[in-house]
């Protein structure tokens, strides 16, 4: 059995968490992003679509949602950057006996809002939502969603039928939109009793009605923290917008070389620059012309930039899934992708050049950046209301109390 | 009927290091599984799904007859039986 190398993580590090196929690895560098130490393989031979930082309340917790073909899911956690691992007796996260269902896959974990320190999400295969208000101790059943009148025509799409987005309002705690393939965007407004499909202006190529209530197969869905009304949409065929929560979307795809795509990622500072990385075809699925490029806008979508330097510009067939763009909140903000051809690329300069961080890997399905101990990042900076049509300006609640833990300036990017 | 399972070696730390669990009665492959995961929920939540059903990877053998052949978890158990739980070749490669 594989030994995992540990990394040293220190306060201050960057830290990026990777899922794959056959286990997850640490990557750390210093705010430099010069150099990089890959830890790892955990949990060797499981898949690893879900990985998570929870930096809240003084934590340095990271969360990883492994899977065994053989010996089915489970959710864990380190606090020691990774070198030990919980491996719960029991399964933390279940259906409940009698309703037919059994875990499959966990494709998302969740941290909630700064000021709901204890509360995570977990999005599963079959498509269901979890809740856990102790810090992840226990897990709870989303009833409202699991009882929705659409599920039973819920399909599954190529990877499984998944909820595999999860987006908090960062203004408004009855508030959370989720994304499952293929069923479309939900939302609750009255924290998860109910539910409601939230597709329009969305297509779904595969059904008769190009445009349906439900039944697409959503890729990812993005919100920048300081605009909350806000959403951006990357779907199977469509790149969309909504300046309304999700009740409408409006199409974006202006300047793309293909409007199909997985992965999805804002800028952590800028609420109108949102990253991309575009894919030929359903049929065909590979970078435009064999060439690996990420795409940015910075204008919401009025018009989107490639970003190639550095990456493989001919004969790339390299594929990047919906979970493996991720972006750290240092200044100038780094952003990481990984493809299923196990390679992990960075960049330091907010996508301006590329450079490879990781060879090698098994197939990389999930990305994720944190400020390891960063207790700058996890004050919530004030979310700016727009007012959105059908709202009826309610005031947006405070951002809660600072973490407790040690106070600190944070460092300047080196 | 007195039987004895013996465990994967991916599970036995959840059997507190072993590879085989005696059981003093068991008359059927369910009730041993059960009183398995009564003394072992780690082995019980890897071997069963929630709703109780052997995981699709995962093979129990009767001697060296499949259960899917002999009558599921009902498959009766004699005095003795040595029942085994064998992770599947089927499961050997992950979805890409």
């Amino acid at each position: 059995m594989a030994t995992p190398r540990h990394l040293d993580v220190r306060d201050g590090d960057v830290l990026l968490m990777v899922g794959t196929m056959k286990g997850a690895f640490l990557a750390r560098s210093r705010p430099s992003r010069s150099s990089w130490e890959l830890g790892g393989p955990y949990f060797p031979g499981y898949a690893v679509y879900a990985m998570a930082y929870d930096g809240r309340e003084g934590r340095r917790r990271l969360w990883a949602g492994s899977s065994s073909m053989h010996w089915g899911a489970v959710v864990r956690s380190s606090d020691d950057g990774g070198r030990t691992w919980t491996n719960p007796e029991e399964a933390p996260i279940k259906f409940p006996e009698g309703s037919e269902l059994s875990l499959k896959q966990v494709w998302q974990i969740r941290p909630g809002r700064a000021e709901e320190p204890d509360i995570l999400y977990c999005g599963v295969e079959p498509a269901s939502l979890f809740e856990s208000r102790d810090g992840g101790e226990s897990w709870q059943l989303v009833q409202g969603l699991h009882d929705h009148p659409h599920r039973p025509k819920w399909e599954p799409g190529g990877g499984g039928l998944c909820l595999h987005t999860i987006v908090p309002d960062p203004a408004d705690r009855q508030r959370l939109l989720v994304a499952i393939s293929t069923g479309g965007v939900y939302r609750t407004d009255d924290g998860g009793r109910t539910w409601r499909a939230r597709n329009q202006g969305v297509r779904a190529q595969f059904l008769p009605g190009r445009h349906p209530e439900f039944g697409q197969c959503v890729h990812k869905v993005v919100r920048h923290p300081l605009r909350p009304d806000r959403l951006f949409l990357q779907n199977h065929w469509g790149l969309y917008r909504s300046d309304d929560a999700g009740d409408t979307w409006g199409d974006i795809a202006n300047g793309v070389p293909s409007d199909f795509g997985f992965a999805m990622e804002t800028h952590p500072h800028d609420p109108d620059s949102v990253y991309i990385v575009p894919i030929e075809s359903d049929e065909f699925r590979c970078p435009p012309e064999g060439r690996l490029r990420v795409f940015r806008t910075r204008d919401a979508g009025r018009s989107w930039q490639p970003l190639s330097r550095g990456l493989p510009q001919r004969g790339s067939y390299d594929v990047v899934l919906r979970d493996a763009l991720a972006a750290d909140t240092l200044e100038p903000a780094g952003i990481y992708f990984g493809t299923r051809g196990g390679k992990l690329f960075g960049s330091p300069d907010e996508g301006g050049s590329w450079e490879l961080v990781a060879d090698g890997l098994p197939p990389i399905v999930c990305v994720k950046a944190a400020i390891f101990g960063d207790l700058k990042s996890r004050r919530a900076r004030k979310p700016v209301h727009m007012a959105s049509p059908g709202r009826r300006g309610k005031k947006r609640p405070t951002p809660g109390k600072r973490a407790p833990g040690r106070r600190r300036r944070a460092r300047p990017a080196a | 009927m007195a039987v004895t399972v013996h465990i994967p070696s991916a599970l036995s730390s959840f059997a507190g290091g072993r590879g085989r669990v005696g059981l003093d009665r068991a008359a059927t492959v369910r009730e041993a599984l059960e009183a398995l995961g009564a003394l072992h929920p780690g082995v019980r939540d890897r071997v069963l799904t929630e709703q109780g059903d052997v995981r699709r990877h995962v093979n129990v053998f009767v001697g060296d007859e499949s259960i899917r052949y002999t009558g599921g978890l009902e498959t009766p158990l004699q005095d003795g039986a040595e029942v085994f739980v064998i992770a599947a070749v089927s499961g050997g490669s992950s979805r890409e």
